[in-house]
């Protein structure tokens, strides 16, 4: 009984003190480097896009809201010709980033993205597409990998011996 | 025939005045709830956010009307009239102010206690009319709830009425004239307030709705303005306890300097908020607890507050 | 059935295989990569390490490669063993330390089989920090992307493609750890099975080019089942689609028709579907003389009533490229008595004792399983490269049965594959070869003949004598080398358990056909039941024999006299079935000509209403292949406004309302088709009818995993759309349907949990290459009384006067090419590109005495048309043939073989 009067007292205490409601427009709250908010495309150290169109995002997604389509250019780099979001439907989840390859499709502290047309929401390419490498610093997909692209022939790779001649039986 | 001209205006006054009340209750309870939990609450429309009532009158008045298939259609339109008109009803015995009661009865706590037992009905008939298990259930809870916490409701006022030597409330509250019932009553103001607490069905004993139970309880199905009305209804409830806690056990308008009326309103007032910060604060029991606490606690002191004060006031007689 | 103990637990396996394919068909997961269930066992990879005890109490046991150990009776082994699975991961690990980092960029990931066994073992980090060592790509042509930089050196493809395609120019060079695998240079994979690459190989070395285009992972991919198109075998496929865009094709393993591999004119030949030429909207001509416009649906409706106000003067010509129901459809709207079958006539006649044959059966009527599992076999006259690519294929192994039965006498079991083949080293079972050209199954030959037609056709009645003196007897002079063959064939065919006579009707020869029966039916005579497999030229050929109706000179008889108002005709260029200038008399001589079909032709050119029909891909429908399996091919591109079956729009035409057609759907339009011909019956069994349900569910076309839902149409309506309906299949536009497998016929995806590549097959079968669960899809129409029933009599095989190099004329006959001469195919680009150029081939001595030089041009005329071809020199081809090629875009349509005035072109 006397703990019951108790919390009712402390609660009515609670009455005289600061509050913490932050006032949204006019204040900002802080928000962490690594919150999951708008998704953005970023860009390799090189300038190049960084999504090489893999479709594992897409396939992470839990309410498939994204959808590309890959393309090649002409040394066989892939990108993709399309890529959208449907922000209407994304729960900010932050699955496509943790599966997303080579660090091209990141969620950045931005959360201000009301729309008055739901069309409004779904975000192309150009909508997504930032010049700059977001979180990640540094990482190439195309160093690593071994598939030759415009620039990068076979064994310039990272940690690549250059390419062999199969016609010579030497070791 | 002015005396009649002065009872309408009174009535006009008093349905406006309580129904707007209502509406602004629900401003108060949002914002004292936020206050409470160091928030801020609504803020935003209008000063200090005032206007958050039209827009949620506006809100209630234009949402679909859903009447579902499933339902017996005239009970369950007929349920959320009845707490309406049973709350505004027992508004006519209370004294507001010296000769400023719609009706003076002689048997007003009476009255009252009849009315509150008439309004359970609208929860008894909205859960069953609703014809979803949910609805049946929160139903079921209410008029066990009802049975039980009226009869000590009752038993907690006959001491004030022993003491007054009368059933009129004016009558009642010109008895503390001497001292507030709140010195010799205290136990039964006690078993008064959870009783009302009860009655209300606000927390920490909303059973018949318990969210985190039974979805909304009795009003589960219902939408619009007649989920409206209960919501109404409920704050328009509280407001008719507190008024009664007022006029039965703090003296009603009796007050020094201020005029009585300002004393009857900041007495009612402060009991609102007690009950607001009651819900900030206590978990809701669990049932069969709270109908132990009822019939093994509540009851017996009930009983010992009426045969004590009826004890003390044989042996001042004599 | 033997009992093997997997971890201390009995099983029933069955002692012929190896341990490896009894736990596979036991539903365990053991990683493997160079077993393939078709090409067996070579025991190289070494993952599919397991522990064998020796008994009971043997606690130690030896680490053993699962796939080079039998599963005899009392067989004890653990997959669960720490030891073996350690053993496995660092194989993985070991293959893995030069596999690039390439996964996402790599066409093969998600439907990866390194990826699955990768994941299987639990290898999941790389401690290898070292250089990896790379490898130049080669094009390999416009079907196969090559990537060496992946290749886990499992030898699979090797081993496919040589040893089992017989294919010569891929092949492992260099040594060590710098093993290669590729052509010797750059340059166009020669094999027409090299697409199987893709699906055999286990990882992303070879990849599928065309697929690359427009590239979609395997999970975003609706699929159905499907029926190729390219050929009259009825190879079973899935198609992918995406986006309203067919993306790909793939195997679809059936037991008794394709197996595990496909050809790659089915395979690559898929593209036409969305050719520029396709028909998507209807249009009509509303004046004469006008130009067609494209047409709101009312006015259609309008005009197309309007046309058909007269039905006695209302023809249909059928197609054998549209399904049994479409054909159906159109002869039940224009009445029996004026349905004509879309093949020329000659095609019609050939087909029509083609069916004659098959219903008499003097042999089994063998499906391609039976057809590789023959010991003896002769080819007459059918350059089945060609005309039925995946039957060479099925030929090569046929060729390997009779050196099995030494194996067998060795006790060395069928899955070894290593050490067979080393015992079997070239011995090849008996295959007699009887062309008009060479042929690129030459190299399996025991023996091959040249000849003309006519003297195939001699030649094959003269073994059929030699096996059964009562056959009849044939005047003429053979061919010198002829009696060798005969006497050769003879003593091999009536020393084979299962001997099989191929022929069929491309050379435009009935003699030949009947040549073939009888030796079929002279074997049998002899005691030696033989199956006699009999080719046709397109997808639905054998199913519009089957319905009957007239013939293409009769319609144009009928026009010419005025009695035609209509034509309406079905999914077909009658200008590659007739002379130009009969197709011409016809089309003008007939006032409203109304074209149903997918691509825009000449005959399309020439209509007054154009109404677009849908491909394989976008309809339903039935196809009976060459040994009369009906097969059921189901939509996967979602349904267009315009674009339909052509039963459906049939079904409107007949009643002249789009709400209420003659047909409500496909089983309306199939149960019609039976109570019509009952002999069809077998149609209805074919695959499931709409109103089939698993549970109350259809089954799904995307996969579980299917991505994108919520955003692919973003872009046009944020909305989703309703998923389109399918009234005419179990299955639906949708992820959402029955999670298990469904029956045999509605498998339209290979995926089980765990295995997310083409592997999982073996997760659909039973036993490890046997029928699909649930009993192989198809239904065999025409199945002979009895194998070994007397067997009817002889055909008369009316073989010309024509002799070889008679008179001052070459003979010309009919060329094949497996990429151009069938129509559709033809018009994928990656077919188009290996399409070779038109040119007449004839024999060196006929092109001196003309006298023209190789690429010299010459006018070829041939009843009454010229033909200005180039010239290739082709020592196989014997004087006096001139060999044309056939179906070739651009190459109007002859009727082959016939005399032909060759002069040079100076």
């Amino acid at each position: 009984m006397l703990s019951i009067l108790k919390s009712v007292w402390l609660v009515f205490l609670h009455l005289f003190r600061r509050k913490i409601t932050i006032q949204y427009p006019e204040e900002k709250a802080y928000l962490a480097p690594r919150y999951r908010g708008r998704i953005v495309l970023t860009r390799d150290p090189d300038g190049g896009e960084r999504c090489v169109a893999c479709y594992l995002c897409a396939v992470a997604c839990p309410v498939d809201c994204i959808a590309l389509g890959a393309t090649e250019d002409e040394h066989g780099r892939r990108y993709p010709e399309f890529f959208r979001i449907n922000f209407s439907r994304c729960i900010n989840c932050g699955f496509c980033e943790e599966a997303c390859p080579t660090y091209a499709i990141q969620l950045i502290p931005d959360v201000e993205m009301a729309e008055y047309q739901r069309q409004n929401m779904v975000y192309e390419k150009k909508d997504l597409l930032i010049d700059g490498e977001g979180k990640y610093h540094g990482y190439n997909f195309y160093r690593v990998a071994g598939l030759a692209i415009g620039g990068k022939d076979k064994g310039e790779a990272e940690k690549e011996s250059p390419p062999v001649d199969p016609k010579s039986l030497l070791p | 025939m002015s005396d009649v001209v002065f009872k309408l205006v009174l009535i006009a006054t008093v349905l406006l005045v309580i129904l707007h009340l209502a509406g602004f209750l629900i401003w108060v309870e949002r914002r004292l709830l936020a206050l409470l939990q160091d928030r801020l609450g609504p803020n935003r429309a209008g000063p200090l956010g005032l206007f958050i009532i039209v827009a949620d009158i506006i809100k209630i008045f234009t949402k679909e009307d859903w009447i579902p298939p499933f339902i017996d259609k005239p009970v369950f339109v007929a349920a959320p009239m009845i707490i309406m008109v049973t709350a505004l009803l027992s508004f006519a015995i209370v004294p507001f102010a010296p000769g400023a009661v719609i009706l003076d009865l002689d048997i007003g706590v009476l009255l009252f206690l009849g009315l509150s037992s008439m309004g359970i009905y609208n929860v008894i008939l909205a859960g069953w009319a609703s014809n979803n298990k949910y609805a049946l259930l929160g139903g079921l809870r209410m008029a066990a709830q009802m049975f039980s916490y009226e009869v000590f409701m009752g038993l907690s006022l006959m001491g004030v009425v022993t003491l007054a030597g009368s059933f009129n409330l004016s009558a009642i509250v010109h008895a503390q004239r001497e001292g507030w019932f709140i010195v010799p009553q205290f136990l039964g103001f006690l078993i008064f307030f959870i009783a009302a607490l009860g009655e209300t069905h606000r927390l920490p004993f909303d059973m018949p709705e318990a969210e985190s139970e039974l979805i909304a309880g009795y009003h589960t199905e219902y939408s619009s303005m007649k989920f409206g009305m209960f919501f109404v209804g409920e704050y328009i409830s509280v407001t008719l306890f507190s008024a009664l806690m007022t006029t039965f056990f703090f003296g009603g308008w009796l007050g020094p300097v201020l005029p009585p009326l300002a004393w009857f309103c900041v007495k009612t007032a402060g009991f609102i908020v007690v009950f607001i910060v009651l819900r900030a604060a206590l978990p809701r029991p669990r049932y069969d607890q709270l109908f132990a606490f009822g019939w093994k606690f509540i009851l017996p002191a009930a009983l010992l507050n009426l045969v004590v004060t009826g004890a003390l006031v044989l042996w001042k007689s004599s | 059935m033997a009992t093997i103990y997997i971890d201390q637990r009995p099983y029933a396996a069955d002692p012929r295989t190896n341990l490896l394919q009894a736990s596979l068909a036991l539903g365990f997961d053991l990683p493997y990569f160079c077993w393939h269930p078709a090409l067996g066992s070579v025991g190289a990879c070494r993952q599919c390490a397991v522990k064998q005890f020796r008994d009971e109490k043997d606690k130690h046991g030896k680490i053993v490669m699962a796939c080079m150990v039998p599963a005899l009776e009392g067989t004890r082994l653990s997959i669960d063993d720490p030891e073996a699975r350690e053993f496995r991961a660092a194989v993985v690990e070991w293959l893995m330390t030069n596999h690039p980092h390439d996964c996402p960029v790599c066409d093969e990931g998600g439907e990866c089989h390194l990826q699955d066994v990768t994941v299987m073992t639990g290898h999941a980090y790389r401690r290898y920090r070292f250089e990896k060592r790379t490898f130049r790509y080669q094009d390999l042509g416009p079907f196969i992307s090559h990537e060496m930089n992946r290749c886990i050196q499992c030898y699979r493809c090797v081993r496919f493609y040589r040893d089992y395609a017989g294919g010569r120019d891929l092949d492992a060079f260099a040594a060590h750890n710098h093993v290669y695998f590729g052509r010797h240079e750059d340059g166009v994979l020669e094999s027409e099975f090299s697409g199987n690459l893709v699906e055999v190989c286990p990882t992303g070395v070879f990849t599928d080019k065309t697929l690359k285009r427009h590239f979609t992972r395997k999970w975003d991919l609706q699929s159905a089942p499907s029926i190729c198109t390219h050929c009259a075998l009825g190879c079973n496929t899935i198609a992918g689609e995406r986006g309203g865009v067919l993306r790909r094709i793939l195997n679809r393993y059936h037991h008794d028709v394709n197996g595990y591999f496909l050809c790659d004119r089915g395979r690559f030949g898929y593209e036409f579907v969305h050719h520029l030429r396709r028909i998507r909207r209807a249009s009509a001509r509303l004046a004469p003389g006008e130009e067609r416009r494209e047409i709101a649906r009312t006015a259609l409706r309008g005009r197309l009533a309007a046309l058909l106000t007269n039905p006695e003067r209302v023809i249909g010509i059928g197609s054998p490229r549209a399904s049994l129901e479409a054909n159906f459809a159109l002869r039940t709207l224009v009445g029996a008595e004026r349905f004509f079958q879309g093949a020329s006539d000659r095609e019609c006649g050939l087909l029509a004792e083609a069916l004659r044959i098959m219903r008499a059966g003097p042999g089994r009527i063998p499906s391609l399983r039976d057809v590789a599992e023959s010991d003896a076999v002769l080819v007459l006259g059918e350059d089945v490269t060609n005309t039925a690519p995946r039957l060479a294929l099925a030929l090569r192994q046929a060729v390997r049965q009779q050196p099995l039965l030494q194996a067998d006498r060795m006790n060395i079991p069928r899955w070894h594959d290593r050490a067979v083949r080393d015992l079997l080293q070239d011995r090849r079972g008996p295959l007699f070869l009887g062309a008009v050209a060479p042929t690129r199954i030459d190299d399996i030959a025991t023996r091959f003949l040249r000849a003309s037609p006519e003297n195939l056709a001699r030649l094959g009645c003269a073994l059929a004598r030699r096996i059964d003196g009562h056959a009849p007897e044939e005047s003429g002079v053979l061919p010198t080398d002829a009696a060798a063959f005969i006497e050769e064939a003879a003593a091999a065919l009536l020393a084979a358990k299962r001997p099989l006579v191929v022929a069929g009707v491309s050379l435009g020869s009935a003699a030949l056909l009947a040549a073939a029966a009888n030796v079929a039916r002279a074997l049998s005579a002899a005691g030696r039941p033989a199956a006699l497999s009999l080719v046709f030229p397109e997808a639905n050929s054998l199913g519009t024999a089957l319905l009957g109706g007239g013939r293409l000179s009769e319609a144009f008889a009928a026009a010419a006299a005025g009695r035609v108002e209509t034509a309406i005709i079905l999914e077909n260029d009658i200008y590659r079935r007739a002379a130009p200038r009969d197709v011409d008399a016809f089309l003008r001589s007939v006032p409203h000509v109304v074209v149903l079909d997918t691509l825009a032709h000449r005959t399309a050119d020439a209509a007054a209403v154009v109404l677009p029909a849908g491909t394989f891909a976008e309809t339903n429908g039935t196809f009976v292949n060459h040994e009369g399996r009906a097969q059921r091919f189901f939509q996967v591109l979602p349904p267009d406004e315009w674009v339909r079956e052509s039963w459906r729009w049939l079904g409107e035409l007949a009643t002249g309302s789009q709400t209420a057609p003659a047909w409500p759907n496909l089983d309306a339009v199939i149960a019609a088709l039976i109570a019509e011909f009952p002999e069809l019956a077998g149609v209805r069994r074919a695959a499931p009818g709409a109103d089939f349900r698993v549970g109350g569910q259809k089954i799904a076309r995307a996969s579980r995993r299917f991505s994108g839902r919520t955003a692919q149409h973003a872009n046009l309506d944020v909305s989703e759309p309703k998923p389109p309906d399918d009234p005419d299949s179990p299955l639906s536009y949708s992820m959402e349907g029955y999670p298990g497998q469904p029956p045999a016929a509605l498998v339209n995806l290979f995926w089980s949990p765990g295995w997310n590549s083409v592997q999982s097959v073996n997760k659909f079968q039973n036993e490890i290459a046997s029928p699909l669960a649930g009993g192989d899809p198809g239904v065999r129409l025409l199945e002979p009384a009895s194998a070994d029933a007397a067997v009817g009599d002889y055909f008369p095989s009316p073989i010309g006067a024509w002799e070889d190099g008679s008179g001052g004329a070459l003979l010309a006959v009919p060329r094949h090419h497996i990429f151009g001469s069938e129509e559709l195919s033809a018009l994928a680009p990656g077919v188009a590109e290996r399409m070779p150029a038109p040119c007449a081939e004839m024999n060196p001595d006929d092109a001196r005495a003309l006298p023209v030089q190789e690429g010299g041009l010459v006018r070829v005329t041939i009843d009454g048309r010229d033909l200005v071809l180039p010239v290739r020199l082709e020592a196989g081809l014997p004087r006096g043939l001139l060999s044309i090629p056939v179906g070739l875009p651009d190459l109007p349509g002859l009727d082959l073989p016939a005399a032909a005035a060759v002069k040079g072109v100076p």
